[in-house]
């Protein structure tokens, strides 16, 4: 596989930036009771974590290393505002329901994790091609987790009704706990159950063991 | 120490850096600031026209708005002294009718204040103290009276427009344009199931008292409106929003004024 290919592609399964590296969980929660509202989410966290990538890695050899962090935050936070005012210029309804979750995305563990583990080591076009492939590893599970929230949870998908509700008159009993965040954690933990039960090598070694009964009297 | 750490380095470093993300943030934010007015000015007039049921979201597209919408006249009132602001008021008080917006001075003490506990029925702390309202009137008779409304639900405050007929006392509609509610659950508040339940309804009972109030189980009669079920705080959270800003310290003497004199 070619490095461009390489570095797109392996965030969707391979190295989740969710499923394996458990990055970015909270607004996977948050945002993720409608689908519409989780698209935007997804394409403004792929655009932030894309240029903030180019960008730090453009003056990555010019970074003094003990400003580097807070230079990384400066270049990820000015995106995020510039993202949220676009949002409320082009997107008002869907920037109103993102609410405070755009401005968010600068805490999102996402973008800062691949500042710092890829930008600063790698060439700027890489490191803007891996920040979309990041964005769209973590859109991947948003979408869904979002599908099947909003599709139980308030039996549509993108606003159209595809179960109809009882309150509707139709036979569907929306499922109260969908629209609820733990429900996200159920379906991230199923879904990275399922990845690991195809990718066995995602499983992770045991840190420890468990000590039986015996050696533990014995050790004392 | 290589030349990138040093300290000379670090300041220019720095400084560039603070320079360039301060025009971006701020160039971004200037250009699409006429883009963000126009749309929250679009949306608040939305709302409104869905309250007064002049617009139907699902059919009607954005470019209605502004036609439908100039049938309104805009009025901007005084809470404390009850009376309805003229053209030197407004001056006094620096208030431009087309661009003030009462939700961004909700926290300047010259427009709003705080609301003592006991008086906070709706739970929302501040009030603006010179809320706009919006009137339909034909040849001097009124048809539609349009006011904000917010209040505390479960977790957040809801803002609406609820619409009145002419008599300042039927219900024409109620639109929330902003809330926090669980989607599916209190969310439901903007099910237009839900919000057809509204028009009709009597708010002031014979003895001049708010007597409409959103109730548990089977609402009946001119007076109750069923809750939602699933969303009891939400529900109480509309009862008592509905308590308050149509209470006397609130709309119900310029209502009352509006109702017996007219504009």
């Amino acid at each position: 596989m070619s490095s461009v290919k390489q570095i797109l592609l392996t965030p969707l399964f391979e190295n989740n930036p969710i499923a394996l590296q458990i990055l970015g969980v909270c607004s996977a929660l948050a945002v993720t009771t409608q689908l519409s509202v989780t698209l935007v989410m997804c394409i403004a966290l792929t655009t932030v974590t894309a240029f903030s990538n180019l960008f730090i890695s453009l003056i990555r050899n010019h970074m003094p290393s003990s400003i580097r962090i807070i230079v990384q935050m400066t270049i990820i936070a000015s995106l995020v505002i510039a993202v949220d005012q676009f949002l409320q210029a082009f997107a008002y309804e869907i920037s109103k329901n993102l609410s405070v979750f755009v401005g968010l995305i600068i805490t999102n563990c996402i973008v800062m994790g691949r500042a710092e583990a890829f930008a600063m080591k790698n060439p700027p076009g890489l490191s803007f091609l891996d920040g979309i492939g990041n964005g769209m590893g973590y859109s991947l599970v948003l979408i869904v987790v979002a599908s099947i929230r909003e599709l139980f949870g308030s039996g549509s998908l993108l606003g159209f009704q595809v179960l109809p509700l009882i309150e509707n008159g139709g036979w569907y009993q929306a499922n109260g706990l969908m629209l609820l965040s733990p429900s996200a954690f159920f379906i991230i933990g199923f879904f990275i159950w399922a990845l690991r039960s195809v990718k066995k090598d995602q499983v992770e070694t045991r840190e420890f063991r468990m000590a039986s009964r015996s050696t533990q009297d014995g050790a004392f | 120490m290589s030349s990138k750490d040093s300290t000379k380095r670090t300041l220019i470093v720095a400084f560039s850096l603070c320079v360039v993300c301060s025009i971006v943030v701020s160039g971004t934010a200037v250009i699409l600031k006429p883009m963000q007015d126009a749309n929250r000015i679009l949306d608040r007039n939305k709302n409104i026209l869905i309250a007064a049921g002049l617009f139907d979201p699902q059919q009607d597209g954005n470019e209605l708005v502004a036609e439908r919408f100039s049938q309104f006249s805009t009025y901007v009132i005084d809470l404390n002294a009850q009376r309805v602001l003229d053209v030197q008021q407004l001056e006094e008080l620096q208030i431009d009718i087309d661009v003030y917006d009462q939700r961004l001075v909700i926290n300047d003490p010259k427009y709003s204040e705080a609301l003592e506990r006991q008086e906070d029925v709706a739970n929302i702390r501040r009030r603006v103290i010179y809320p706009m309202i919006y009137v339909v009137a034909e040849d001097e008779e009124i048809e539609t009276i349009v006011v904000p409304v917010s209040g505390y639900g479960l977790w957040g405050i809801l803002y609406g427009f609820l619409a009145l007929e002419g008599d300042a006392n039927t219900v024409k509609g109620l639109a929330f344009y902003e809330l926090k509610e669980t989607p599916g659950l209190g969310a439901e508040v903007r099910n237009p199931r839900w919000t057809a339940l509204w028009p009709g309804k009597k708010i002031y009972d014979e003895a001049g008292e708010v007597g409409l109030r959103v109730i548990k189980g089977q609402g009946s009669g001119d007076y109750q409106i069923d809750g939602l079920s699933g969303a009891t705080l939400t529900s109480r959270g509309v009862d008592n929003l509905i308590q308050y800003w149509l209470g006397d310290d609130a709309y119900g003497p310029i209502l009352a004024q509006l109702r017996e004199t007219g504009l």
